[in-house]
């Protein structure tokens, strides 16, 4: 193997990076370059830079350091038993990455992760370094994500908060039990510590000392984490219940569902399988009724019997054809949590209602004109000029909404 | 109107009109460079007259001037002259023609968003040594260029740049914006950089994940003549198939010799997480003995002196106590603090501990609540209270609750009526006092006052211990 160039570390690096699902650059403290700050600024809702062929965005630079590995986990395309080419970064050529595709507009910063090298604190170390040099020498304003070890040094990661917008932590699977037949090394109970530091350490952040000063602010995009789906048996109700588990108690700004994809050289212990892609959409809806739309995690997930989500409908409309007693609400006057439940509704559209509403008396045309999707929503609403008369209790409804069957494969 | 400063000059001469009162339908606006309408009547008289206007609407008139639509200057003064009568206007999201300015400023709105993302810089000659230099050929659907300078000014403060434009041209030189018309397109120079970018692009695409409907709806295709990596893209698509079967059927090959180094390395670094304290804390972060530790951050020991003649023991760890894995850092454990200095108690001469060392709870609106732990919990619990109380061996153990005195006396019944006597476990004596939680949760202050003065009588009794 002789010595490879940046343009091939960065094939091989980049690659390895792809199976990680964040490229959030969205929701950290807004700052810019102006007054000889140096270079870059952030924007309150991140940006899209391009987007992949599979629908992704990409927003960073998401790279490994280096996709050596002494770990072994199964759904991992880097550990150490499999034969992918292995290349290693410096910290030079890292930043020089960075600020050069920075300058040309194509990121809006670093995702930078790494494969176990030497130690856990070595490898911290070394990622430490690279954020140093961009925020210190080069003066880099953007956004910073960085994965965090989590059995490096406390110092390691406190500095690491200070630095970076973003840290995050893979819980990689839905139970503890899965983490250790495939992840052996991953420690789930360590995991969680550290997430339990990092939400203290900002929490400590906002508290202003004595003399009224602000400590410098820790990690202030927050902490994300990522769970592969579909590698192990977990049904979609024990992923919503970890998944709210984190939220709750780790404060966790998103939790990434990945669907497991194939890996190259695999390792034998794992399903060969398309990505299931149609679940992963569904547990992202499901999540997004979570958090901002008031539904408790059983209403979700018990609507089904296995405990899994309806992939031929989306978690919101299952919800309401089995209370259809509920329905049709009346846009006029039915509570703000009531209209947050009616499919088709976003939380824009329902706010948009709340605030004509105090004007005059909706007809069915406004809705039109307010971002809703009238398709699924007319069913569940009454409004002046509309009723769904016999829409609602028609047996058909769920059909209507569901995409024709197809017939199964023989084989 | 001008093509440069759109903005100021729609306002002021919608300021004029509006101040004059002349009606919409006698308005006609045209683009400077634009054929005059029919009449080509007299030019506005542009004066700074006080008009009260929502601020909501200012705001929108800041975007929908920059719409390409001719017709925007003269639906935006259509609804302004409306809002003299109906000052409520801009609440109504239903209205048609305020919808139709709130599109027109959405389309305007993803437009810069797009221009954020989507101009991409070559490096040219530098000007002037001390500042790098670049440049971009960008078409936007709407007038944009002028309106989203800013954002590039904030964020390339340290280098020189231009985005040039079929219609305007931003140019960015020491820090100072100016603006230009109908520059030719610019031939710019080969960049090393892209080619990095496209392997970059192609690298980190998946693709067992094909969803091209998904990334053509971010990123249109009227955008891709000017993006470098769009030149890759029909080639990724087009082998993805193939790629995706590759690597399923990829069959798994031999581990390299490399696994065995790595593992023998694994096992050189001793974790410092596995060789803490005494043996006790370090079993005990093992513990599985009930369900409860998935769900938790981290087991909660004991903390204090191990050979203290007093051993107090509380029901579980809260929120705060297992984030940080020391007990009693709560509330409760602020009012357990505030009763022990009343009562001349040393928190630190004490072995502090729990009947259960993990965090039962449940979730309920992204907060976790507090749940009591089940008899059999507190039973499998018992085996580690046990082993501390056979390690400290203390004079007095004070059991703070139902909880702790049900694991130490086998009963957490009639807490209030036996609170203050002492009884026993296994020959050690145990006072039994309410939790400090119970302070908390009692409703009116004078239960409360009560349940604090009986936590202090308690503890001032176990001071005599010490």
């Amino acid at each position: 193997m002789g010595i490879r160039t940046v343009q091939e570390k960065l094939a091989i690096l980049s690659d390895a990076a792809k199976y990680d699902a964040s490229c959030a650059s969205s929701a950290t403290t807004k700052r810019n370059a102006l007054g000889g700050k140096g270079l870059g600024s952030t924007e309150s809702g991140g940006i899209c830079h391009a987007y992949a062929p599979d629908g992704r965005c990409i927003s960073l630079l998401k790279i490994l350091m280096t996709n050596f590995c002494i770990y072994d986990c199964s759904y991992c395309v880097n550990r150490v038993s499999s034969n992918v080419d292995r290349a290693r970064f410096s910290v030079d050529e890292v930043v020089s990455l960075t600020i050069e595709f920075y300058r040309r507009n194509y990121i809006e910063g670093l995702f930078l992760s790494s494969g176990i090298i030497r130690s856990p604190d070595d490898t911290m170390l070394d990622m430490v370094r690279i954020v140093r040099k961009l925020r210190h020498e080069e003066r880099f304003q953007g956004y910073i994500h960085l994965k965090t070890i989590p059995d490096a040094a406390p110092e390691l990661i406190e500095e690491a908060g200070r630095l970076a917008d973003r840290l995050s932590i893979n819980v990689e699977l839905p139970t503890d039990r899965a983490v250790a037949t495939y992840a052996p090394e991953k420690k789930p109970g360590q995991i969680r510590e550290v997430m339990g530091r990092i939400r203290a350490r900002k929490q400590a952040g906002q508290d202003r000392s004595h003399t009224g000063k602000r400590p410098p602010k820790f990690a202030p995009a927050g902490q994300s984490t990522q769970m592969i789906i579909g590698a192990d048996g977990s049904n979609d109700a024990t992923v919503l219940g970890q998944s709210t588990r984190l939220y709750s108690s780790y404060r966790l700004k998103r939790v990434y569902y990945s669907a497991f994809s194939p890996i190259p050289d695999a390792s034998s212990k794992l399903p060969l399988i398309r990505p299931p892609l149609q679940r992963e959409h569904r547990l992202y809806q499901a999540d997004w009724l979570l958090r901002f739309y008031g539904f408790e995690l059983d209403e979700i997930t018990g609507v089904t019997p296995d405990g899994n989500l309806d992939l031929d409908i989306d978690p919101k409309l299952a919800w309401a054809l089995e209370h259809r007693g509920l329905f049709p609400l009346d846009v006029n006057r039915a509570s703000k949590e009531l209209l947050l439940r009616v499919p088709g509704f976003g939380v824009k559209t329902v706010q948009r209602i709340l605030s004509t509403r105090g004007n005059r008396t909706l007809r069915y045309e406004d809705l039109t004109r307010m971002g809703a999707s009238l398709k699924k929503a007319r069913a569940f609403i009454t409004a002046v000029g509309w009723t769904p008369g016999a829409l609602t209790d028609s047996a058909g409804l769920r059909a209507r909404f569901a995409p024709p069957p197809e017939q199964l494969s023989l084989l | 109107m001008p093509r440069i400063g759109t903005a100021q000059a729609w306002r002021d001469a919608a300021r004029g009109l509006l101040a004059q009162g002349v009606p919409p339908q006698d308005v006609d606006w045209t683009v400077e460079g634009a054929p005059q309408g029919l009449f080509g009547g007299a030019p506005v008289a542009t004066q700074a007259v006080p008009v009260n206007v929502p601020r909501s609407f200012l705001a929108l008139a800041q975007s929908v001037v920059w719409h390409s639509d001719p017709q925007r200057f003269a639906h935006l003064y259509a609804v302004l002259w409306r809002l003299r009568d109906a000052p409520r206007l801009m609440q109504d999201r239903a209205d048609p023609e305020v919808a139709r300015l709130r599109r027109m400023e959405k389309a305007v709105h993803r437009c810069q968003h797009k221009m954020k993302a989507f101009v991409r810089f070559r490096e040219v000659p530098a000007l002037n040594p001390a500042r790098r230099n670049f440049m971009a050929w960008f078409e936007p659907t709407h007038h944009t260029i002028e309106p989203t300078a800013e954002f590039f000014r904030k964020r390339y403060a340290d280098m020189d740049w231009s985005i040039v434009s079929p219609d305007i041209t931003a140019r960015c030189m020491d820090g100072q914006v100016t603006f230009l018309r109908d520059v030719p397109r610019p031939d710019l120079p080969e960049d090393a950089h892209e080619d990095l970018w496209m392997t970059y692009y192609s690298n980190i695409f998946n693709p067992a994940r094909l969803k091209v409907n998904a990334m053509t709806s971010e990123m249109p295709r009227k955008y891709w003549k000017n993006l470098p990596e769009a030149a890759v893209i029909p080639d990724l698509i087009a082998q993805a198939e193939a790629r995706a079967n590759a690597m399923a059927q990829a069959t798994p090959t031999l581990p390299p010799v490399r696994v065995e180094a790595a593992q023998r390395q694994q096992q050189a670094f001793a974790s410092r997480w596995a060789s803490t304290g005494a043996m006790l804390e370090q079993d005990l972060r093992g513990c599985a003995r009930c369900a409860i530790g998935c769900a938790a951050t981290q087991v909660v020991p004991g903390e204090g002196p191990v050979d203290s003649p007093v051993m107090i023991v509380g029901e579980q760890p809260g929120d705060q106590e297992d984030l940080e894995g020391r007990p009693f850092v709560g509330p409760a454990g602020q009012v357990f603090d505030r009763a022990a200095t009343e009562a001349g108690l040393d928190r630190a001469a004490c072995y502090i501990t729990n009947a259960v060392k993990h965090f039962k709870y449940r979730t309920e609106r992204k907060r976790r609540i507090h749940e009591r732990p089940d008899r059999s919990e507190i039973e499998a619990c018992r085996w580690w209270l046990n082993a501390e109380i056979e390690r400290s061996r203390p004079a007095l153990i004070v059991a703070m609750g139902a909880v702790a005195a049900q694991a130490l006396t086998g009963s957490g019944k009639d807490l209030l009526r036996r609170c203050g006597t002492i009884e026993e476990t296994r020959g050690t004596p145990v006072l039994i006092t309410v939790h400090p939680s119970f302070v908390l949760r009692c409703g009116d202050v004078a239960a409360q006052q009560d349940a604090r003065r009986m936590l202090t009588r308690d503890l001032r009794r176990a001071a005599r211990y010490l």
